[in-house]
């Protein structure tokens, strides 16, 4: 834990702004900006949102299945992001996204093979939900990891809502798909980025999904979600590498067949459908044996599962976790 | 003076402290490397940006190092030659942190985990391989050393040329993603350095 010392430079509390105060006047002025905008451009205009102005979510209960380990700082979490639409450095998504990102409006499209489907509005879509903490560890293929107290529903509570029927076999995500928001979406010629099938897409096995810890996460330390974290909402599959979390999804999908996932078609030999944390089974080009907890110099051996196995070994029983990587 | 040492390198400098201005340059990215590591700005990952910042630099020294006989057949200016052996040990600094921040943070001083994790990744190999290169440069670049092996000096310097090859192969080789512009722009700069020694040798030899 990082301890402030207080500096002679310091402001006192009694001298700062209330936060309400200077929300309302940051909001009065982004409305009378936009106000002004909006005379000139066609209604429907959407806000990104700047880290500062991210609302409280109120007291969140908390989970048994989080994690008493040591907390990853606010900063850590939202400077260190791979969100490959922003761009492919750690920072470029904490740079970018808070200025592109709009949290509303956000709409979600449930289809596929369920009986509830349809469009909803973020908040509508949350109706009824109860969003509670989780503490979990997240374990980056790239061999690095954190702890992040996340915010969310329990993605099998929504599951539920949805009511799909006995073909629903898998779940597919999307990210929202707009070159506007998103630059590397407009990538083109030979760069990395341009070869990527946008949008970024992602899948679980139904039972995957219908696990406790599987979550729809839209916030963490206890306030909406940062953009560069997959504003407004995202999934958190803490058992598997963290690629598999898509970010900013606008759409969930029930499906037969096992969904085409981004990165499994980029590169299938090095990023499997289940993509599950295993320390005995290297990625082809680097060890997945240890990583390194971000804030901490040294590395520490990787858990399989990440250290879930209690609660999702046996949705793999009998499965040979090398071939199924 | 034996013949087969430059003819030219007792040329006096233009000015006075040049070689400590040298000096000091090539310590700066040392310097603030390890200020923004003490002082907690190199973000989330700093054993990342540790790793990243030595290899990059020590790639960097090499190929001045290599551009410093180049510059003075275009400039004619013989003096510079006489910055060439410093700069080349502040390469051999670069990579020998670079090595050491591997062997320490990756894996903890673990011989058996350096030994898997360079038979696992072509790539560490291939820089591993450049830094054992350079080590016999360093240890013979002294004046004695210079005088002691005579003739075989300069073939046994001749080393640097795979170095630096296998140096940008190493970067080329971790780079993720499209971060290709980096890694290219030094193998071009070597390919030119490379190339004008090739030409040279090639209508000297006509």
């Amino acid at each position: 834990m990082l301890i402030k010392k207080r500096r002679q430079r310091d402001v006192l509390p009694s001298e700062i702004t209330p936060e309400s105060i200077y929300r309302d006047r940051r909001r009065f002025l982004r409305t009378s900006a936009l106000a002004a905008a909006g005379t000139l451009l066609a209604p429907g205009w959407s806000v990104a949102k700047p880290m500062e102005d991210l609302d409280a979510l109120g007291d969140l209960p908390s989970s048994p299945l989080s994690t008493g380990e040591e907390q990853n700082t606010l900063e850590q979490i939202t400077t260190y992001n791979n969100f490959f639409e922003f761009g492919t450095d750690k920072e470029d998504p904490m740079r970018l996204a808070p200025k592109r990102l709009a949290h509303r409006p956000w709409t979600l499209t449930v289809t596929g093979e369920a009986e509830n489907t349809g469009e909803f509005e973020f908040d509508d879509f949350m109706k009824g939900l109860t969003v509670e903490e989780r503490i979990y560890r997240l374990r980056c293929v790239e061999a690095w990891s954190m702890v992040i107290p996340w915010a969310g529903v329990p993605l099998a509570e929504v599951i539920r809502r949805a009511n799909p029927n006995s073909r629903a076999k898998y779940v597919k995500f999307y990210t929202k798909h707009d070159p506007e928001v998103f630059p590397a979406q407009r990538a083109r010629g030979m760069s990395f980025l341009a070869s990527i099938d946008w949008p970024y897409t992602e899948g679980l096995r139904i039972d995957e999904a219908m696990n406790p810890l599987t979550l729809l996460a839209t916030g963490l330390y206890g306030r909406e979600m940062p953009s560069q974290n997959g504003a407004p909402i995202r999934l958190v599959v803490p058992w598997k590498y963290g690629f598999k979390s898509i970010k900013s999804v606008v759409q969930i999908h029930f499906q037969e067949t096992e969904p085409e996932c981004t990165w499994n078609q980029l590169a299938p030999s090095e990023y499997g459908f289940y993509a599950n944390v295993n320390p005995d089974v290297d990625h082809p080009r680097w060890s997945q044996a240890r990583e390194r907890r971000i804030g901490e110099l040294f590395k520490q051996d990787t858990l399989m599962f990440n250290g879930y196995g209690e609660e999702v070994a046996d949705l793999y029983a009998g499965m040979d976790l090398r071939k199924n990587f | 003076m034996p013949v087969w040492t430059f003819a030219k390198t007792s040329s006096p400098f233009p000015m006075k402290g040049l070689r400590v201005g040298v000096f000091a340059l090539c310590a700066l990215p040392a310097l603030l490397l390890s200020l923004g590591f003490f002082q907690g700005t190199l973000g989330a990952n700093p054993v990342e940006r540790l790793l990243n910042g030595t290899g990059a630099w020590g790639l960097r020294f090499l190929l001045v190092t290599l551009a410093v006989t180049p510059l003075r057949w275009a400039t004619g200016l013989a003096w510079v030659v006489r910055l060439r052996r410093q700069i080349g040990l502040w390469a051999f600094f670069y990579a020998t942190a670079h090595f050491s921040l591997f062997a320490v943070f990756e894996h903890g001083l673990s011989l058996t985990a350096i030994v898997s994790d360079i038979y696992q990744r072509p790539f560490i190999l291939v820089g591993a391989s450049a830094l054992l290169l350079l080590l016999p440069l360093a240890l013979t670049s002294t004046q004695g050393w210079i005088r002691r092996l005579g003739r075989n000096w300069k073939r046994l310097h001749w080393l640097i040329y795979p170095a630096a090859i296998l140096g940008v192969v190493h970067f080329f080789w971790l780079i993720k993603a499209d971060r290709w512009t980096e890694p290219l722009i030094y193998a071009a700069i070597l390919a030119v350095l490379l190339g004008w020694r090739a030409l040279r040798r090639g209508r000297a030899g006509r």
